[in-house]
């Protein structure tokens, strides 16, 4: 089924019932279907048609939730960018999957004009114009459009190996299988409440606004953990039920002293994904929140989630991820891609519905993720990711095969941030690694020759908080007279770590 | 002011690494803006605390007291020297 028909139906079935809370904004699921119908027709009134790709770039606003639902109804796909993309990553993407639409804000909007670099030909449509809230408040039906659910619904851009960002493929259908299996194992209904603060433009974040719509719950849509006590404090105003985390969240939460800021007696259920909790932290927030189960997960991108952890299972297996979603396989393989025993390592391979059809216009970097499986005429994908499961079949990670940090929970290619260093005047050499960090999980790190002695640490943080994501920018830099090489005189990132944390 | 300075020249210097070129106005929302990011705040308690010895309750680190340069300012007047006085 398509992703914008679930909105439909849970609209027939409860058009009262409040479908988002975004700052003071809340709309019940009749006022977001029919606004989203007007934004489509707009849409398609500026030349959005079936199939074509259309970007929203915006923060976790209410206005991003009704730009990703009015681009389905137009029959294009919407690909959602992380409100921090600076404009030359920007001008990547619009140049990589030629949009015919960009749907942003108005504190972004300098950003895309940057980007567009006065191109003319792609509408862009800023949220909080008066054009925008026309478009919004003036009742039409969009156009019918022909699509089904075997068409792309989005391209989500993921951070690679090779520095440049890549468009994940996923079809309404892939959506409604992912959806389905996590909805199911969270056991979630129309009584949820969902609070989220991750951004929308990450999968985590994304599939908390589409899996609220398609079971008709509640979305409460934060923009920032930058004040968790605030956070607390609007769980227990809007009674919420569920609340997804990443492990620096976990991190902050168990920072604070005052506990008693942290009782939500309404709160179903915690799910951690995008990096592994540390077990005493997992033992901690199981104190911390006695009645909520915990639920610990995996997955990426490219076939958005793995695995799962039933709660039950945690005191036996607190660093398990658990065993793969309802409706999917996931198995530890060796180089060939045949299937190892338990207890040997190897790189987690996932089979189902929910893979991706591969990386928009990348057939070599498809190549290398979805391969033939089991059988001759399917494919698989293959995670890049180190596991081995125990005697019962529970997987535990272990590690990534190429050299990706994770930080925050954010996918950092070290590449992509040497990139912007080499192009720093002084800077003769460079390389970029992660480093363990109680918070961050991964701290972006790097080691620099300098050709020019005065260039400082301050310059060069300054020059890639310029051109990179946030959470991309090196936290420090360390000054050497030479990389860290291997005997053959290749500069080793493994080498790397090992000085940055001797040092 | 000297306490709006004090916390304007924090940020400077930690998180836009000595770039002046942002709007720092005592208004301006730090989130918002992206100037501070969401582990960045705790930093800032950290200064503040530190500076104005001052021990910050969780329940207080919230928009109102910390999202601009001028309502941080505000509650470092309100709350300067409390531990002198305990």
């Amino acid at each position: 089924m398509r992703v914008e028909t679930f909105l439909r139906h849970s609209a027939r079935r409860f058009p009262d019932k409040t479908l988002l809370v975004a700052g003071s904004t809340r709309l019940t699921y009749a006022g977001f279907d029919a606004q989203t119908d007007s934004l489509a027709a707009k849409l398609q009134g500026l030349g959005v048609a079936r199939d074509d790709r259309v970007l929203v770039f915006m923060d976790n606003c209410a206005e991003a939730a009704l730009a990703i639902y009015a681009v389905l109804k137009a029959g294009a796909t919407f690909s959602p960018i992380n409100a921090s993309t600076k404009a030359d990553k920007l001008a990547y993407i619009i140049g990589n999957c030629r949009p015919t639409a960009i749907l942003t804000q108005r504190k972004l909007a300098g950003i895309t004009a940057e980007a567009l670099a006065g191109r003319t030909d792609i509408a862009v449509l800023v949220a909080g114009t008066p054009e925008f809230e026309a478009a919004l408040a003036t009742p039409t039906a969009p156009a019918c459009h022909g699509g089904i659910d075997v068409d792309l619904a989005m391209l989500i851009y993921t951070s690679g190996s090779t520095g440049r960002p890549k468009g994940v493929m996923m079809t309404h259908r892939n959506i409604d299988a992912a959806s389905h299996s996590i909805t199911t194992y969270l056991e979630n209904s129309a009584d949820d409440i969902i609070l989220n603060v991750a951004p929308l433009a990450f999968d985590y974040g994304l599939y908390q606004l589409l899996m609220a719509v398609r079971v008709g719950a509640t979305l409460v849509l934060e923009k920032s953990f930058a004040f968790p006590a605030a956070i607390f404090e609007t769980m227990r105003r809007e009674k919420v039920t569920g609340f997804p985390l990443v492990p620096t969240m976990a991190a902050m939460i168990l920072q604070l002293r005052d506990h008693s800021a942290l009782v939500v007696p309404t709160l179903r259920y915690i799910t951690n994904t995008a990096a592994a909790l540390p077990v005493e932290h997992i033992r901690r927030l199981r104190d911390l929140f006695p009645g909520t189960a915990l639920y610990s997960m995996y997955g990426l991108t490219e076939c958005k989630r793995c695995t799962w952890l039933p709660p039950a299972e945690l005191d036996r297996r607190p660093g398990s991820v658990g065993i793969a979603i309802p409706n999917t396989e996931a198995y530890v393989a060796d180089e060939t891609g045949h299937p190892v025993p338990h207890g040997t390592i190897g790189e987690l391979v996932i089979r189902g519905p929910h893979v991706m059809q591969g990386y928009w216009e990348n057939p070599t970097a498809t190549a290398e993720r979805i391969r033939p499986g089991r059988h001759a005429w399917e494919k698989v994908l293959f995670t890049g990711d180190l596991f081995r499961a125990d005697a019962d079949g529970f997987l535990y990670f272990l590690g990534r095969k190429d050299d990706i940090i994770k930080t925050r929970g954010e996918k950092v290619a070290p590449k992509e941030v040497e990139a912007v260093l080499h192009a720093i005047p002084g800077i003769a050499e460079a390389v970029v690694v992660g480093v363990p960090d109680p918070i961050l999980g991964q701290s972006v790190r790097a080691i620099i020759v300098r050709a020019d002695p005065s260039l400082t640490e301050a310059q060069i943080i300054r020059a890639c908080a310029r051109n990179l994501e946030d959470f991309m920018v090196p936290r420090a830099i360390d000054f050497r007279d030479s990389l860290p090489k291997t005997d053959t005189g290749k500069v080793s990132r493994r080498l790397a770590v090992e000085l940055l944390e001797t040092a | 002011m000297i306490i709006q300075n004090d916390i304007r020249h924090f940020i400077i210097e930690n998180f836009l690494f000595g770039d002046t070129s942002h709007d720092l106005g005592d208004d301006v929302s730090l989130i918002e803006t992206d100037i501070v990011d969401s582990t960045g705040i705790l930093e800032l308690v950290g200064f503040v605390e530190k500076t104005w010895s001052i021990t910050v309750k969780d329940a207080d680190i919230v928009p109102a007291n910390f999202d601009s340069i001028g309502r941080i300012a505000a509650y470092v007047a309100n709350n300067a020297g409390q531990s002198a006085a305990a």
